[in-house]
């Protein structure tokens, strides 16, 4: 299969996530564990034979959840609700509210008090990684979700299945993380747009089908050099929660930048870090959600993400940073202007973007973003 | 307002306010000059434990509770505003914004608060704070704890315990560690037992509005509360909430209700509107409706069950992970509803706060339960409780209008 038939697959699922959802289900017999947040430790699911199934709100009109969530609700939280109320979810046979914001949390409630054909999971992880405690108590927050596994489907997890979930997982990371590589060393033809239906659709497909893609994706691309552009192309890294607007990538490139990196929890923070293959798995599930990059919702120290960005910021050459948020989003709102003022003082300049989801990027928010691009190509000339 | 009188004094007064406001006058300013009386200041969160910094020695400072007073004093906009020109979205909660801008200016009614020495900060009440209190350690450059108490959707679960508990005795070591002293445990056997008793007290205070008419309502709750929020533990809020519950009792015997012709009664949800108090209570009082209770003041009594007064800290990480914001949307269904039958109301009204998601979101659900079980009519008013930009009182007087139609016809 060519790169483009591979990433078309991926298109397809994310377009359609929920027939594709369904096709798992009813074809190879496998139940389904919906999610809403990148703290959720799939390789447990898999374990169970069940397809872990990330939701990322489909719907764009209002029409029932307007009498569960007021408006001040993220667009997200409420999309993925109005997904469930309008019975599209139907083929869930688990619903897995891992804990990250308040919003989520209380979607989680009202969820359990209206969604009635399905098993209803709460994950109350630690908010507070850094601690001693943390980790413990993650362990047994994992290890109580892999036992109400083991009811709901009725099986016995055994250790070898974990191990081989955590191998399949480490594959998709492995190559996920390849493919970000590659896509910013600018050595690739796969474009900004792509690679993001790439990873939204990594959580949606059959995660076997997946890393077997992958890795033909990832060395199908391997062999193409783009031919090298005249001018380098300004390296804009994407920061915020979920990005389901591919097309900023698209506005992005045509003004002659490129999305090298991104901390998105559509994208990197998915990927980040591996699962340990020389520990028991839970402890080493454990390991890697609290080494992983964090999620602002979480805490790892007053400054770590602001460092975090710096990090990427200087691994992968960045010319500027784009705040992409969705409206109404605490965590991310908060973290802003602190890390924009540290971002600023290292001489990155920013944009602050708000979105939401199902809502097609608008013509003042495009013409932003060129002009952002703009600046940042006079930097170089000014230089 | 008032024709009722006793003892030449309107029916409203009560000898209590002016006793709280000295008060809480003494409280900021020993707080304000801490530094200058050898004393250190902690900042801390609404919901947190606050026993360990009062058997420490240490004085806490809440800035919801400052929030909360920049809200009645009208300052609330200018600050957020601030805290809006450095980035922070008009979206998020506007405690946090004020204080923000309050900390960045020194603007509000009492110049700003005190800086911190540390700051603790307990996730209980939401997710909020810990961003709130990351900004603050990084702006003041002080140590900041942390108590994760997880969320109590259905169950508390062992494997939460433990971590609670866990916590408990990290927060003593980092107590001992930012005062250079050892932790005075016998001292915190009396803190713990007098906070309970404080609690104690405070839920009698709020049950005297079980009478009718109503001695108090919540908006006079929502101004007496400050002591069992930011004093609990000590013996001023003991001997405060005593001449409270007296001075209520004695209106009880007297029948002295706060709203006169007081006939209608109702449950209030949610933070109060601060900037909109007075508008709002007389808007309710112009209408003979009291209203008599609120879920947000009782939360800090609510789980006084769980807590052992002769172990406090064994059994306080419990207590405070099962506080009112911390459980369930059901359960909180389930307070409301007894609340209903306890006070005796004729309908419940939410306070839709856009800047506490925590407690807004679900509100839907619950105004669902509260009409299938006891048919009563509920009126939802989305406002927010510091930010003014965010109430209109046209649109607000036209809907009590319409919901006090609804109740009359029951
Ligand atoms: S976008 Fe923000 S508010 Fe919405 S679910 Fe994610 S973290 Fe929560
Ligand atoms: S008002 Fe709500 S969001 Fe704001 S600090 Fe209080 S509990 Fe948190």
């Amino acid at each position: 299969m060519n790169p483009t038939e591979i990433i078309e697959q991926f298109r397809i699922a994310v377009r359609d996530p929920f027939g594709t959802a369904r096709t798992i289900r009813e074809g190879q017999n496998r139940p389904v564990v919906g999610y809403t947040c990148t703290y959720f430790p799939e390789e447990i699911v898999l374990a169970a034979g069940a397809h872990p199934f990330r939701l990322f709100g489909k719907s764009t009109v209002m029409l029932k959840t307007d009498a569960h969530i007021q408006a001040y609700g993220c667009s997200l939280a409420r999309a993925v609700f109005e997904d469930a109320l309008s019975g599209e979810l139907d083929f869930l046979d688990v619903m897995a509210f891992p804990h990250s914001c308040d919003t989520m949390q209380r979607l989680s409630d009202i969820w359990r008090l209206n969604i009635k054909n399905t098993v209803h999971l709460d994950l109350l992880f630690p908010v507070h990684l850094k601690s001693e405690a943390a980790q413990d108590y993650m362990e047994a927050v994992l290890e109580r979700f892999r036992k109400g596994m083991e009811q709901v489907f009725q099986v016995d997890i055994s250790k070898d299945a974990m191990q081989n979930a955590i191998s399949l997982m480490n594959r998709i990371r492995a190559s996920l993380t390849a493919l970000y590589k590659l896509r910013a060393a600018h050595s690739a033809s796969i474009s900004g747009s792509d690679l993001s239906h790439v990873v939204q659709g990594a959580m949606i497909l059959d995660r076997l089908e997946v890393a077997d893609k992958l890795e033909a994706l990832v060395s199908a691309l391997k062999g193409t050099h783009t031919p090298t552009r005249t001018a380098p192309a300004k390296r804009v890294l994407l920061s915020g929660s979920v990005c389901l607007h591919p097309d900023i990538h698209t506005i992005i490139e045509e003004q002659g930048g490129a999305v090298a990196w991104d901390d998105l929890c559509t994208g990197s923070r998915y990927f980040d870090v591996q699962v340990p293959e020389d520990l028991p798995p839970i402890p080493a599930i454990a390991k890697r959600f609290l080494n992983r990059a964090i999620c602002p919702a979480k805490h790892g120290g007053t400054t770590r993400r602001g460092g975090d960005l710096l990090k990427l910021i200087s691994t992968h050459r960045i010319d500027g940073v784009i705040f992409l948020f969705l409206k109404f989003c605490d965590p991310h709102g908060f973290d802003y202007p602190d890390l924009k003022t540290a971002l600023e003082t290292a001489g990155i300049p920013t944009l602050f973007l708000e979105v939401e989801t199902g809502k097609p990027v608008d013509g003042p928010t495009r013409t932003r973003v060129e002009t952002f691009l703009q600046i940042l190509n006079q930097r170089e000339a000014a230089l | 307002m008032k024709k009722h009188k006793t003892s030449g004094k309107p029916a409203y007064y009560m000898e209590s306010v002016p006793k709280m406001k000295k008060i809480m006058r003494n409280y900021y300013l020993k707080a304000k000059y801490a530094r200058y009386l050898g004393k250190k200041v902690a900042w801390i969160t609404s919901g947190g434990p606050v026993e360990p910094l009062i058997a420490m020695g240490i004085i806490p400072v809440y800035p919801e509770n400052h929030g909360a007073m920049i809200g009645v004093s009208h300052t609330g906009v200018e600050l957020c505003e601030v805290a809006e020109g450095m980035g922070y979205s008009g979206d998020l909660c506007s405690y946090a914004r004020a204080d923000i801008g309050a900390s960045e200016t020194g603007g509000g009614p009492i110049g700003g608060l005190p800086k911190p020495d540390m700051l603790i900060c307990c996730n209980n009440i939401c997710g909020t704070v810990l961003k709130w209190y990351e900004i603050q350690a990084r702006k003041f450059q002080v140590p900041l704890f942390i108590l994760d108490t997880p969320f109590v959707h259905t169950e508390f679960t062992k494997e939460a315990k433990t971590y609670v508990d866990r916590q408990v005795k990290d927060y003593i070591r980092f107590l001992e560690t930012a005062m250079k002293k050892k932790f005075p445990y016998d001292k915190m056997n009396v803190v713990g037992k007098r906070s309970v008793e404080a609690m104690r007290l405070w839920q009698q205070v709020l049950n005297t509005a079980t009478a009718k008419p109503a001695p108090f309502t919540a908006f006079d709750a929502f101004f007496h509360l400050a002591l069992i929020v930011t004093l609990r533990g000590t013996k001023t809020v003991l001997r405060y909430y005593r001449f409270l519950l007296d001075e209520l009792n004695q209106r009880v015997e007297k029948g002295i209700g706060m709203v006169e012709n007081e006939q209608y009664r109702f449950l209030w949800d949610n933070l109060p509107i601060w900037h909109r108090m007075r508008w709002l209570s007389r808007a309710f009082a112009a209408r003979n409706a009291a209203l008599v209770a609120d879920t947000y003041t009782s939360a800090w009594c609510g789980t006084v069950d769980n807590i052992d007064e002769n172990d406090f800290l064994g059994s306080m990480g419990e207590a405070y992970t099962r506080i009112y914001l911390n459980i369930g949307v059901d359960q909180m269904a389930e307070k409301v509803l007894n609340m209903i039958d306890k006070y005796d109301v004729d309908g419940l009204v939410m306070h839709s706060n856009r800047s506490c998601k925590p407690y807004s979101f679900g509100q839907y659900d619950i105004q669902r339960i509260v009409q299938r079980e006891r048919g009563l009519p509920v009126l939802i008013l989305e406002s927010d409780m510091v930010d003014a930009r965010k109430f209109s009182e046209g649109q607000v007087e036209t809907r009590i209008d319409a919901f006090m139609e609804m109740v009359g016809q029951k």
